[in-house]
C-alpha cells in the first residue's frame, strides 16, 4: 500500500490510480507469496518452522468443515462482545456526558478497564463461569469492545458547539429534542468509529481468551491443539481463517459507518 | 414546551419616521422590545465585570435598531439578553409585553448569529425547516414554508445541498431564512454578516433590508460596522464599553423620509449617508480621546 504515494505524485488518471491501487497489493501478496513457497520447497526451510503457502492451502480445504465451524463459534463469540460491549459504551457514556459526576466516578474504571490484560483476565474468567460455558470469552470481547466505544461516544456527546446549544435554547426544544436532533447527530461519527475501532479488537480477544481453557471448538482453540501436535499447516489455516474473520467484522462495521453517515463532509472551505 | 407554539398574528405594516414615533407615539402597538435599567454583571476570575450599566431602550414594532460600540461594550450581551440567552443582574426586558423567557418559549424571535451555525448532517431546507420542524409543524405545510423562505433569499436551487457546499454568504442566507421560518415579529441578529467579504457583505445588507421590509419585523441588529449600521437601521444606537452604557441614539434620516422600500445600493453614495456616518462616528469617539473608545471599530 506504500504505492498510493508515488501513485499520486506520478499524476495518472483517476481510473489508473484507482487501478493501481487494487493491483498493487495484491502484485505485493503474490510476490510474498512466491518468495514464501520458494523459500520452503527449493532453499528448504523446514517444514515445522514454515509450512509452505501450498500445504497451508491444502490444510484449508482438508479441514474446512471444522474452520467454518470455529469461525462461527469465536465469530458469535466475538459478535455478541461487540454488541454488548458497544451498547453498554454508548449508554455509560450517555449517563457520562449528561451527570459529570457519573463522568468522575467512570473515568478510573475505564481506565483500569483499559489496560487490562486479557490474558491476565481469561483465566480468571473461564474458572469463575466453568469450563463449558461461552460466557467468560464473551465477557471478555464485550469489556474489549466497551473501552474504545465509550471513550469515543463520550468524546462525541461534547462535541457541540456553542452556536448550535443556543440555538436549541433559543428555539426552546425540550431536552429530548436537543437528544435527537443536535447531541446524537453530532456525536455519529465518533460513536461509529469507536464501534469500528471496538470490532476488530474483539475479534481479538474473543480469540486470544479460547487459549486460556475453557470449552473447545474456537478458532484460538484449534489454532494452540493443532501447533501442540505439531499440524502446523493446520495451525497456519486457522489462522488465516482468523484474519479473514477480524477483516470481515471490520469490513462490515467500515460499511454500516459509510451507511449510517450518507454525507460525511469531505472538505471544508468555510470554516 | 407545549405552550412553545405562537399563534399567527397579523404584521405590523405601519412605518413612518420609526426614530421619532419610537419615543413619542409609539402607544397602540405594545413596543417589540422595551429595556429599563438593565445592568449586566459578570463574575470573572479578575472580579466583577459590569457588561451592562444601566441600560434603556424601546424598540417598536417593526422598527430597525442596530446596536454599535467598539469590543466590549456589551451590545451582544444586550442580544442575548432580550433573547433570553442570559439573565440581566438588574432591571426589567419586556418582550411583546412578556418576559424574554416567556418571548422565548412562546417562540416570539427569531435569532442569527455571527456564525450560520447550520447543522453540517442536514440539507440546506432541512436546516430551514429545523424549528418548525421542533415545534411540530405540519411536514406539507413545512415543506411549503422552506420553498417560500428559499425562494425569499435566493436559495431555492440549493435546496438539497448540504452546507459544506455552500458559500459563508449562502450560509448566513440559510440562517437567516432559518430565523425567519416561523414569521417572527422581532429578528435578533449579532453581527451575522461580521465574517464575510465586503462585497457579500452589501448584498446581504441590501437583502436584508429588502426581507425586513417584506416581513415587517422589528429588528435588533448588533454590528461593529458603520455603515452597516447607518444602510440598515431607522435608528442607531451607540454604546461605550466599561462600563457598557448607552452613549447615543441616533435616528437616520436616509432615503428621504420613505422607509426602508428605498434603501438600495444608490444609497451608500448619497451625502445624506456619509453625513450619517460621521453622526455616528463623532457619537463613537464623543467624550473620549479619539483612537482609545473606538478601538475595534470598522470605519470602512
Amino acid at each position: 500500500m506504500q504505492s498510493a504515494g508515488t501513485v499520486a505524485s506520478t499524476g495518472l488518471g483517476p481510473r489508473a490510480e484507482t487501478t493501481l491501487r487494487i493491483v498493487a497489493p495484491v502484485a505485493v501478496g503474490l510476490i510474498v507469496l512466491g518468495v514464501w513457497q520458494f523459500l520452503v520447497s527449493v532453499v528448504g526451510v523446514s517444514d515445522y518452522l514454515l509450512p509452505s503457502p501450498a500445504a497451508i492451502v491444502e490444510a484449508f480445504i482438508a479441514s474446512w468443515a471444522s474452520i467454518v465451524q470455529a469461525t462461527l463459534v469465536t465469530g458469535t463469540n466475538a459478535l455478541i462482545g461487540l454488541v454488548l460491549g458497544s451498547l453498554l459504551g454508548i449508554a455509560l457514556a450517555a449517563l457520562a456526558a449528561r451527570w459529570s459526576a457519573i463522568d468522575r466516578m467512570s473515568a478510573p474504571v475505564v481506565a483500569a478497564l483499559a489496560v487490562v490484560p486479557i490474558v491476565a483476565l481469561a483465566p480468571v474468567l473461564n474458572s469463575m463461569f466453568g469450563a463449558d460455558s461461552q460466557f467468560g470469552r464473551q465477557a471478555i470481547a464485550t469489556l474489549a469492545s466497551f473501552v474504545p466505544v465509550f471513550l469515543n461516544t463520550l468524546r462525541g456527546f461534547r462535541q457541540t458547539t456553542p452556536v448550535h446549544r443556543e440555538l436549541m435554547r433559543a428555539y426552546a426544544a425540550t431536552p429530548r429534542q436537543v437528544l435527537r436532533s443536535l447531541t446524537l447527530p453530532t456525536a455519529r461519527p465518533f460513536i461509529l468509529t469507536g464501534i469500528r475501532i471496538a470490532s476488530s479488537l474483539a475479534v481479538i480477544s474473543a480469540l486470544v481468551a479460547e487459549y486460556f481453557g475453557g470449552p473447545r471448538g474456537g478458532l484460538g482453540s484449534l489454532i494452540s491443539t493443532s501447533a501442540a501436535s505439531s499440524a502446523y499447516a493446520r495451525a497456519w489455516a486457522y489462522v488465516v481463517a482468523s484474519i479473514a474473520l477480524g477483516l470481515v467484522f471490520y469490513l462490515v462495521t467500515l460499511g454500516l459507518e459509510r451507511l449510517l453517515q450518507p454525507h460525511a463532509p469531505t472538505r471544508r472551505r468555510h470554516r | 414546551m407545549t405552550e412553545a407554539r405562537a399563534t399567527r398574528r397579523t404584521r405590523p405594516t405601519k412605518h413612518g419616521e420609526p426614530g421619532d414615533e419610537a419615543q413619542t407615539a409609539g402607544a397602540p402597538d405594545v413596543a417589540a422590545v422595551e429595556v429599563r435599567g438593565v445592568d449586566k454583571v459578570f463574575q470573572t476570575r479578575d472580579g466583577e465585570l459590569r457588561a451592562l450599566d444601566a441600560v434603556d431602550l424601546r424598540v417598536a414594532a417593526g422598527e430597525f435598531v442596530s446596536l454599535i460600540g467598539p469590543s466590549g461594550c456589551g451590545k451582544s450581551t444586550l442580544m442575548r439578553l432580550i433573547a433570553d440567552l442570559d439573565e440581566p443582574t438588574a432591571g426589567e426586558i419586556a418582550v411583546f409585553g412578556k418576559t424574554p423567557a416567556r418571548a422565548r418559549l412562546d417562540q416570539e424571535y427569531g435569532i442569527a448569529f455571527q456564525q450560520a451555525g447550520l447543522l453540517p448532517w442536514r440539507t440546506v431546507a432541512a436546516n430551514v425547516a429545523l424549528p418548525l420542524e421542533l415545534h411540530g409543524e405540519a411536514s406539507g405545510a413545512r415543506t411549503a414554508r422552506v420553498t417560500e423562505l428559499l425562494d425569499m433569499v435566493g436559495l431555492d436551487e440549493f435546496a438539497d445541498r448540504y452546507p459544506d457546499q455552500l458559500s459563508g454568504g449562502m450560509q448566513q442566507r440559510v440562517a437567516i431564512a432559518r430565523a425567519l421560518a416561523e414569521r417572527p415579529r422581532l429578528l435578533l441578529m449579532d453581527e451575522p454578516f461580521g465574517a464575510l467579504d465586503e462585497m457579500t457583505r452589501e448584498k446581504m445588507q441590501a437583502e436584508l433590508v429588502r426581507i425586513a421590509a417584506e416581513t415587517g419585523a422589528a429588528v435588533v441588529f448588533v454590528t461593529h460596522s458603520i455603515p452597516e449600521a447607518v444602510f440598515l437601521s431607522d435608528r442607531v444606537v451607540v454604546m461605550s464599553p466599561r462600563p457598557g452604557r448607552i452613549r447615543d441614539i441616533i435616528p437616520m434620516r436616509l432615503g428621504g423620509d420613505a422607509g426602508r422600500a428605498e434603501r438600495t445600493e444608490a444609497l451608500r453614495e448619497e451625502r445624506g449617508f456619509f453625513e450619517m456616518v460621521t453622526a455616528v462616528r463623532e457619537a463613537l469617539h464623543g467624550g473620549a480621546q479619539p483612537g482609545t473608545s473606538a478601538r475595534g471599530l470598522e470605519t470602512r
